[in-house]
């Protein structure tokens, strides 16, 4: 494998082409909307939130394969966790793309295993201009807890 | 038709950066409305100013100080000649075509519109075209109004007719859409914008470099472009402004250059254009410049703008055909300008690009600086080819199998489609 076929993995194309969590939760506890400036990619994210839990999530939008394969997988991967693991993942993943402000896993590095379909978005790195893309559902993400967090 | 002396292979060999590769493969350039690539003369007259000819201008006495001076002037009085403007005199020298229209609105828009005023704009227009006015908008209670597009992707005219009110003192347009390759048509506008008292500014960013100009027959106000969509280098822009208008103008930035006399109580300007050009002016780039237009001349303008025209009729024709894209605009083959915009049914513009990238071959994906017209045609990007002098059918061609592997890539099989 190599080329762009590194960058559109099968799994990627798979949450393009059946997105998980799609659509938008009727009476959420807290929602936020992200814009890529870059391409005029839009998302909203909607969240049933408690406490501490993410119990449900959902994204709406438009955009590329990765920007929708990301929120896909992003919410595939945080629905069921709490708030706090899901900013620590959303760092990880930060980090697995060589992002400013994203922290290694714990022990120092990251598990790749434990990300799941989310480590195939590594391909991106070599795509500078993709990264906006792959982020776009995880800083929406953040905004949304945040906005709950600060309610 | 293109004269017969015209071979976009000859030209092509005059530009070194198109020989060279991308991922192993031969480099097709399809993105000249962004920025095209520059002929080995303006390469070289760059770096020979600067190897021979540098001294900052208009101040020195000493010799290569006028001979630099001259190089600039020269290129002013070239790019008069090129727009067929009688006098060079109202050629101002800018970075691009933001600043030039930045320097309307701050010049003749700060000191010309009230409150209660409009600036009428169209749905085609690039950001450069509408942030400028929606500042002034804000700073001067003027209300900023544009024109609809037509279903088919034409200037809604009866709306223009429609919202050309007596308080509307601009009309700014572009007089080829830098997305949809479409002309507004422009002489109806400055006619009937003119008999409404209204002046024109044309955003000739996708023109000038394209087809021949003529400000005189044109009959605009105020014309914008930039010398490096025209084989010149970046950070050169123009604008040229109706002589009676400019007289008018306030200073755009303070500095040296743009002043006669300075008094810390009293200053007076210096006259046009150099009053609107503060500062050590981009003269090396300006007089590489000069090379460009030189270029273009020698090929002719006319050839130019023949020679896009059956690139963008064939390369239509070709997308027409594919069931997998969608194409933006008339989509008239004989009178498709230089630009195309598309998107493929299922995959997203940005996924376009990056896999035609990796193929080597170059086009624009996303809002092309214009999100009203993303938001008119219910996009939120498509993806761009453009031309210029340099390209053949066989980079269209090249670009047509890249969007076979498009659909390779995404396991799109063609029934799917």
């Amino acid at each position: 494998m190599g080329g762009v076929e590194e960058l559109y993995r099968e799994v990627i194309l798979d949450h393009f082409k059946a997105p998980r969590n799609k659509g938008r939760i009727d009476r959420p506890d807290s929602e936020a909307d992200g814009v890529n400036p870059l391409c005029g990619d839009q998302i909203k994210i909607t969240s049933l939130l408690d406490d501490t839990l993410i119990k449900d999530v959902k994204f709406e939008g438009h955009g590329c394969a990765i920007s929708q394969s990301s929120a896909s997988m992003m919410t595939a991967a945080v629905k069921g966790k709490t708030i706090s693991e899901a900013i620590e993942l959303t760092q990880r993943f930060k980090h697995i793309l060589g992002v400013e402000g994203g922290t290694p896993h714990t022990n120092g590095s990251v598990d790749m295993d434990e990300l799941g379909d989310l480590a195939a978005l590594e391909g991106v790195k070599k795509y500078p201009v993709r990264i906006k893309c792959a982020l776009l559902a995880w800083n929406t993400l953040l905004q949304n807890l945040e906005q709950r967090l600060k309610s | 038709m293109p004269t017969k002396s015209f071979d976009p292979l000859k030209i092509r060999a005059d530009f070194p950066l198109l020989s060279r590769t991308m991922n192993g493969r031969p480099l097709v350039y399809l993105d000249s409305a962004a920025t095209t690539q520059k002929p080995n003369a303006v390469i070289e007259a760059l770096s020979n100013f600067y190897r021979e000819s540098n001294a900052n201008i208009h101040r020195g006495v000493y010799p290569l100080a006028e001979a630099a001076t001259a190089l600039y002037e020269n290129t002013r009085t070239k790019v008069a000649e090129f727009i067929k403007s009688p006098s060079s005199q109202n050629v101002i020298f800018t970075r691009n075509t933001t600043e030039s229209i930045n320097l309307v609105a701050h010049s003749w828009g700060r000191k010309f519109l009230k409150e209660g005023d409009e600036i009428l704009i169209t749905d085609f227009e690039h950001h450069a075209n509408i942030v400028p006015w929606y500042q002034l908008s804000k700073e001067k209670g003027v209300k900023l109004k544009s024109v609809p597009i037509t279903n088919d992707g034409q200037l809604d005219m009866a709306a223009f007719d429609r919202l050309l009110t007596p308080r509307v003192k601009l009309v700014a347009v572009t007089a080829l859409s830098n997305v949809l390759g479409v002309r507004p048509p422009l002489q109806k506008i400055i006619l009937m914008a003119h008999q409404n008292k209204s002046l024109v500014l044309v955003d000739g960013a996708q023109s000038v470099p394209h087809e021949p100009t003529d400000v005189a027959h044109m009959d605009c106000d105020f014309l914008a472009f930039s010398a490096h969509k025209m084989l010149g280098p970046t950070g050169v822009g123009v604008l040229w402004v109706r002589p009676e208008i400019l007289d008018t103008m306030d200073p755009f930035m303070g500095g040296g250059e743009m002043i006669s006399t300075v008094k810390l109580d009293t200053i007076t300007w210096a006259d046009a254009p150099l009053k609107f050009e503060a500062g050590t002016p981009n003269y090396a780039d300006v007089a590489a410049f000069s090379v460009a237009l030189d270029y273009l001349t020698h090929i002719g303008m006319e050839t130019v703008r023949q020679h896009e025209k059956t690139l963008a009729a064939y390369a239509l024709k070709r997308l027409l055909e594919r069931p997998d894209i969608t194409v933006y605009g008339p989509k008239i083959l004989d009178e498709q300008g230089s630009a195309i915009s598309f998107n493929h049914k299922i995959v997203h513009a940005h996924d376009v690009g990056t896999i035609l990238g990796e193929e080597g071959i170059a086009i624009r994906v996303g809002h092309h600086c214009a999100q009203p017209l993303m938001e008119a045609l219910h996009v939120p990007a498509t993806a761009r080819l453009s031309f210029y002098v340099y390209n053949t059918t066989d980079d269209v061609d090249a670009f047509i199998n890249g969007l076979s592997k498009v659909d390779q890539v995404f396991g799109l099989a063609k029934s799917a489609i």
